[in-house]
């Protein structure tokens, strides 16, 4: 049995302790694996062209509304694959955890990363864990690595971006960033905003497997938020691209905790997004695609690519112009 | 909304072009939200090519003079001092770097959204000294007053203010009184009046002829502002008043009273502006042992203007921020040299944001 509630540093080193933590806490939860079926590498066959991505999870806190890091290190590695065109297959899981975890708290953690897993049909075929001294990091690192299988009818890419194609959001800008600060700064008047932590890939999907090639160009809006995505867009086309603030879908809890705090909620970083760039010819069927999962119901076009200028210029609600730049740096809170 | 700021602007243009003035109408607001609520919604594209519309010295970050980033960036540097500060304070460069860099080579900077924070903070922290930079107009000036008289009623001893807090209307006299700068009326800040009330600006219309707007910060609230100081020009009229219905004559008589319980008026330095007469807060006698410039033993800073940079040039709408040789290459919000760029209410951070480049040099 385990004994103490805390993560110490004799649980990275390999012996005893080790195996207690794998097989009562980390196996149960992600593997369901025997320990004597655990090999040095995990061998799996794939079907065609694969895609292969990695990430690493640091967030504080660990635990917000609507996820934790553990969801979180699930979704963000499916997302970019699903963004590719690939259907996830398979996760690798890498813990790094601090001396004086909760051993409750990791828990919790691991079993809402499964349950994502799960969810997204992703197998967790291989991991690692090691501890670190208190002072080495906050809590715990996730990193995930994921390979998937690329749609047979999958041609994205910015090259593929041509004038008149519609931009396509999947809901609204920035409620990751306004549920994580609002816990991380403990402020009452946005506890109403959750996360939007989950895995895209079933409408990301679906956008290529039912309208093929006429999907361009596809991407999650995760840090730098929907201006970094649509800026990129601009910069790597050299086209313009022409946002309708009117038609982009909005959260109002979020709204006015921007507004007080002083952010900008189309940079603020997402965790459960899409931006799609798909054909004029093919934007409602898109629309009506997308807004048919829950996760992607408010789902709105809203922009146009144009012609050369690689500027992202927004008509704003009022019918004024003014430009998208390509956010920099933290966001700080304003005095006033 | 739509439509009531679709009509305000037919309303505009139409006044501007009864008006038939040879030099274009030159309006100033004198507030950070006002400044960012007009770039981001691009109010700009949506007036009239010979009005002007001029950010003045309404971020508090921007009117703040060199010589207090220096110092309170040596008071970071000071061990066993903690500074607590607003987050935009913490990248405006001076001399010796920013806070942040004091920050990075170990100096304690704490970012706090009050000042009744920086007090928790000074309660949290016995053994060091908190000093809480107090910057801002009417609006932060009443929370730094009730934290200064929290931190007296809890005796809170490890907890002072440095303050630079300012008053808006002997700014916007100084610039009325200055012979190189034209102003056709003021867009009077919102927040702010909020507190000092429109009659405030009745002594500034007597003396200057210059209608006095107060409105509120969306776009049909600014736009409203904007039409009626055109009305007051085509009538010849001038007046202070409001467009913005939480603001009354009086404004809000209990924090005026705080600030005069715990501050007194005294000349303060301004970016640009230099020295103004009863434009600054100081803290009473009373409330001596809170006063960090008092308690401190603060290095002498001199006051000076940063290399190249036109800020001071910008706040007082002798310029626009792209006239600015460093705007956009040597000065941006990644890297700023000047606090126009640095805040996240400056003229110049808004016009890099916000402004596409062949449009910002038309206006």
């Amino acid at each position: 049995m385990m004994r103490g509630g805390y993560i110490e540093l004799a649980h990275g080193g390999g012996g005893q302790l080790t195996s207690e933590l794998l097989d009562e806490v980390i196996l149960p939860a992600v593997g369901g694996q025997q320990p004597d079926k655990l090999t040095d590498a995990a061998v799996f066959e794939t079907a065609g062209k694969a895609a292969f991505t990695t990430d690493t999870f640091v967030i504080r806190p660990l635990e917000f509304p609507g996820g934790d890091i553990g969801k979180l290190a699930v979704c963000g590695t499916v997302n970019d694959l699903a963004v590719c065109g690939a259907t996830p297959r398979y996760l690798s899981l890498a813990l790094v955890l601090r001396e004086g975890l909760e051993i409750d708290l990791l828990r919790r953690v691991l079993a809402s990363a499964a349950a994502e897993a799960r969810d997204a049909g992703v197998t967790i075929v291989t991991g690692d864990t090691k501890v670190v001294e208190r002072d080495a990091c906050d809590g715990m690192i996730i990193n995930t690595a994921g390979i998937g299988e690329i749609l047979p009818g999958a041609r994205l890419g910015f090259e593929r971006i041509r004038a008149g194609d519609r931009v396509l959001l999947s809901g609204p800008p920035g409620e990751h960033a306004i549920a994580v600060m609002s816990r991380r700064e403990r402020l009452s008047f946005s506890s109403e905003v959750v996360s939007d932590c989950c895995s895209i890939h079933r409408p990301a999907l679906e956008l290529v497997e039912r309208l093929g090639e006429r999907v361009r160009f596809m991407r999650d809006p995760t840090r730098g938020g929907l201006a970094a995505t649509l800026t990129e867009i601009a910069e790597a086309t050299g086209r313009d691209v022409e946002i309708d603030e009117s038609a982009i879908p909005v959260n109002r809890a979020a709204e006015a905790a921007a507004e007080m705090l002083g952010l900008d909620l189309l940079s603020a970083a997402n965790e459960g997004k899409l931006v799609a760039v798909v054909a004029e010819d093919a934007a409602e069927q898109a629309r009506e695609m997308l807004a048919g999962h829950e996760i992607s119901a408010r789902a709105a076009v809203i922009g146009t690519v144009g012609a050369a200028g690689g500027l992202v210029e927004m008509i704003t609600r009022v019918g004024g112009r003014r430009v998208i730049q390509k956010p920099y740096g933290e966001q700080l809170p304003r005095i006033c | 909304m739509v439509k009531a700021v679709a009509e305000l602007c037919e309303k505009i243009h139409d006044t501007v072009a009864r008006l038939d003035d040879t030099q274009p109408v030159r309006i100033m607001e004198v507030c950070g939200t006002h400044t960012m609520s007009v770039a981001r919604n691009g109010l700009r594209s949506l007036l009239p090519e010979p009005l002007r519309l001029i950010s003045g010295p309404g971020c508090p970050v921007c009117v703040t003079d060199q010589s207090y980033i220096d110092s309170a960036v040596a008071l970071a540097k000071r061990p066993g001092v903690i500074v607590a500060t607003y987050g935009d304070m913490v990248r405006v460069p001076g001399r010796s770097g920013s806070l942040a860099d004091a920050r990075a080579a170990g100096g304690e900077v704490e970012v706090v959204y009050s000042a009744d924070q920086a007090v928790e903070l000074a309660r949290d922290n016995p053994d060091s000294r908190v000093v809480f930079l107090g910057v801002g107009f009417e609006t932060t000036a009443p929370g730094t007053a009730l934290a200064v008289k929290r931190a007296s009623e809890e005796d809170v001893r490890n907890f002072s203010v440095f303050t630079a807090h300012k008053l808006i209307v002997p700014a916007m006299r100084a610039l009325l009184s200055s012979p190189d700068i034209r102003i056709d009326g003021f867009l009077c800040p919102g927040h702010v009046s909020v507190i000092l009330g429109w009659g405030a600006y009745e002594s500034l219309v007597k003396e200057f002829s210059a209608p006095c707007v107060v409105a509120g910060f969306d776009p049909a609230q600014i736009l409203s502002g904007i039409a009626e100081i055109l009305r007051q020009l085509e009538a010849g009229e001038s007046a202070a008043c409001s467009v913005y219905p939480a603001v009354t004559r009086e404004g809000n008589r209990r924090a005026m009273e705080l600030l005069d319980e715990v501050f007194v008026a005294d000349p303060a330095v301004w970016r640009a502006l230099g020295k103004i007469p009863d434009s600054g807060l100081e803290l009473r006698d009373e409330y001596a042992r809170f006063d960090a410039a008092r308690q401190l033993d603060l290095p002498e800073s001199e006051s000076y203007e940063l290399p190249g940079c036109r800020c001071g040039d910008v706040i007082c709408g002798r310029c626009r921020p792209r006239d600015c040789g460093l705007f956009g290459t040597q000065c941006t919000p990644r890297e700023p040299v000047g606090p126009c760029m640095v805040s996240s209410e400056g003229a110049c951070a808004a016009a890099y944001k916000y402004e596409a480049p062949a449009a910002a040099t038309e206006r």
